[in-house]
């Protein structure tokens, strides 16, 4: 056979495991339409997926993952609870002299069910770990949830949150976020010449001597940043004590039981992540009934941050040095209600690469 | 035989020739001022070939030109460090790329206050705040690694600043020399909105074909520029 047709037959294998564990074959268009990926993944996703132009439809992007199309069908006419599952080619720029491939093979497994979500993300984890067993993979597990419950919890105004949970996926925009708000990082001096500008006079004067007023951003979305801004500038830092719990979680790497006791042992202080630190420590429970290992398997609270924006709890990877992750995946509760346009269903999946399995199997080079 | 791509007109073609010249390396038009095809003046082995300044990089990438003179903005927007090597800046032709929103908007002043903007803006407008560019590679990236979100580029290969007053933008990135035009329109540099400081710049290409006999031209005019003796 050759090595495609070799990679198509494991990818067929792992198709067939999916079916037999529960999920409904499902096909997506490998032109998919741009605007939907760009309102979800922003103009990041541009510099990955190869874009296309169709006369009729417009701009399309060659499928870059199989999630949207699949939640899209869902959402448009699926019932519940619902597991997927599918085969196909992936498309992705790649990096010059990366020597990565372009177009790949995924095959994938999503579950939508409104119950027990931490026992649907066990059967996904186990699934996965059973058909890539054998393979000496680093299975590394993370939840999100975590940190956006702490950030949620924090004691600071509405305005810091949510740009701080804007950021989940940006590590470094969040960490300057971060550092600004707990009064780690000086103010930028442009900042403060700005407030000192703002405070000097209102907002609709400034706008009316700034001169000749172009573009759709109106006065009023104008002068209302503005004053936040200034209300920003009189919030007080985050505490301290608060601020190092926040470190200390972003930085939360160990073992997924020790981890447990770690935000046990937080929780108190930072009582707005107990929730979701219940969830964690069932989603444990129903792993070590699956025959996981939580006391050796690897938790990294920041695990998944730099994927693309969607996950928003559990995250897993299968990983071999020296190569993309084998298999990923994870739950993104919010983006089923982006896409669902409000309807809502909670979802965890994720994707193999048959390739990168036949070539730790030695059966293609 | 190494063949020079240079500017084949105007002020860029005019400095380029005096960077030449003043290194003891003669380069005009051959013929009339009409005739794209050049000579080269003191070193033996050495063409010019008179190209659009923008299709330059293309050709260095096709590795039809060995050396080739055009702005650092279009090889970093096109080509890769795997396709040329620099091999002299020239000093010449600067002008920054930078990013430019209106003046009125009293409350944005760094990429971090845009980014703050787009996220008001795509609440407010239902679609993500607008940049209008040719630069989309290094706008992308410079925003990229800002992790400024909610934006969206859309192309404009020309007059971009006039596209925040045509509403077709909400900001642009863009060159500019003196900010004149950028200030005529009603609009105004961010203080950390600098992309790139582009200059004119000699490449190398490393896609053309370096016989022995070309290494030795090279040498000899890299005698006379002042530069390293091997291309890359």
């Amino acid at each position: 056979m050759t090595p495609k047709a070799v990679i198509r037959a494991e990818g067929e294998r792992l198709l067939a495991a999916f079916i037999q564990a529960g999920a409904v074959p499902v096909e997506a268009d490998v032109l998919q339409p741009a605007g939907t990926l760009l309102d979800l993944y922003g103009e990041d996703i541009r510099a990955r997926a190869y874009v296309t132009d169709d006369p009729v439809k417009g701009e399309m992007m060659l499928r870059p993952d199989f999630t949207v199309p699949v939640v899209q069908a869902h959402m448009a006419h699926g019932a519940e609870p619902a597991r997927y599952a599918y085969l196909g080619e992936v498309f992705r720029k790649q990096a010059r002299g990366s020597g990565r491939a372009s177009e790949y093979l995924q095959v994938g497994y999503e579950v939508f069910d409104r119950q027990a979500t931490e026992v649907a993300d066990a059967e996904v984890f186990a699934l996965f770990r059973d058909l890539l067993s054998g393979l000496d993979l680093r299975p590394v597990t993370g939840d999100i949830g975590i940190l956006m419950a702490a950030v949620r919890g924090l004691e600071t105004s509405e305005g810091r949150k949510a740009a701080l949970l804007r950021h989940v996926w940006r590590p470094t925009r969040f960490k300057a976020l971060l550092d600004r708000f707990a009064g780690r990082a000086p103010v930028p001096a442009g900042r403060l010449a700005l407030l000192e500008r703002l405070r000097a006079g209102s907002p609709a004067q400034l706008i009316e001597e700034a001169g000749s007023f172009v573009g759709l951003r109106s006065a009023e979305e104008i002068a209302a940043r503005a004053e936040a801004l200034v209300a920003d500038a009189g919030t007080a830092p985050i505490r301290a004590t608060e601020a190092a719990l926040l470190y200390d979680l972003l930085s939360l790497e160990a073992p997924a039981a020790a981890a447990l006791s770690h935000l046990r042992g937080i929780a108190p202080m930072l009582p707005a992540i107990g929730p979701a630190v219940d969830r964690f420590a069932a989603r444990l429970e129903a792993l070590a009934a699956k025959g996981v290992d939580v006391s050796t398997l690897a938790f990294e609270a920041s695990h998944g941050r730099t994927a693309l924006e969607y996950y928003d709890g559990f995250v897993f990877s299968f990983l071999k040095d020296g190569m993309p992750p084998v298999a990923s995946g994870g739950r993104y509760d919010a983006l089923t209600a982006v896409l669902g346009s409000g309807a809502f269903i909670p979802a965890v999946g994720g994707v193999i690469r048959p390739g990168l399995v036949a070539r730790l199997k030695g059966a293609v080079a | 035989m190494i063949r020079v791509g240079v500017p084949s007109k105007g002020r860029l073609m005019q400095d380029c020739f005096d960077w030449f010249g003043a290194r003891g390396v003669v380069m005009r038009r051959a013929g009339s001022d009409r005739e794209y095809s050049g000579v080269v003046e003191g070193v033996e082995g050495v063409v010019p070939v008179l190209l659009s300044a923008g299709e330059i990089p293309r050709e260095l990438a096709a590795g039809r030109i060995h050396l080739g003179v055009t702005g650092s903005d279009l090889v970093r927007e096109q080509l890769g460090a795997d396709e040329v090597a620099e091999v002299a800046r020239l000093g010449f032709g600067q002008a920054d790329l930078v990013i430019a929103v209106p003046n009125v908007w009293i409350d944005v002043e760094t990429v971090d206050d845009l980014d703050a903007a787009a996220a008001g803006f795509r609440k407010a407008h239902g679609h993500r705040l607008r940049i209008a560019t040719k630069y989309h590679r290094l706008v992308r990236d410079f925003l990229q690694a800002q992790g400024v979100a909610d934006y969206q580029l859309v192309d404009s290969q020309g007059a971009t600043e006039g596209t925040v007053l045509n509403g077709t933008a909400e900001a642009i990135a863009d060159i500019t020399s003196s900010g004149e035009t950028l200030r005529a329109n009603h609009l105004r540099i961010l203080s950390d909105g600098l992309i790139h400081s582009s200059q004119a710049v000699l490449w190398a290409s490393r896609m053309a074909e370096w016989s022995a006999a070309d290494l030795a031209a090279y040498a000899r005019l890299a005698a006379k520029l002042g530069v390293a003796g091997v291309p890359f």
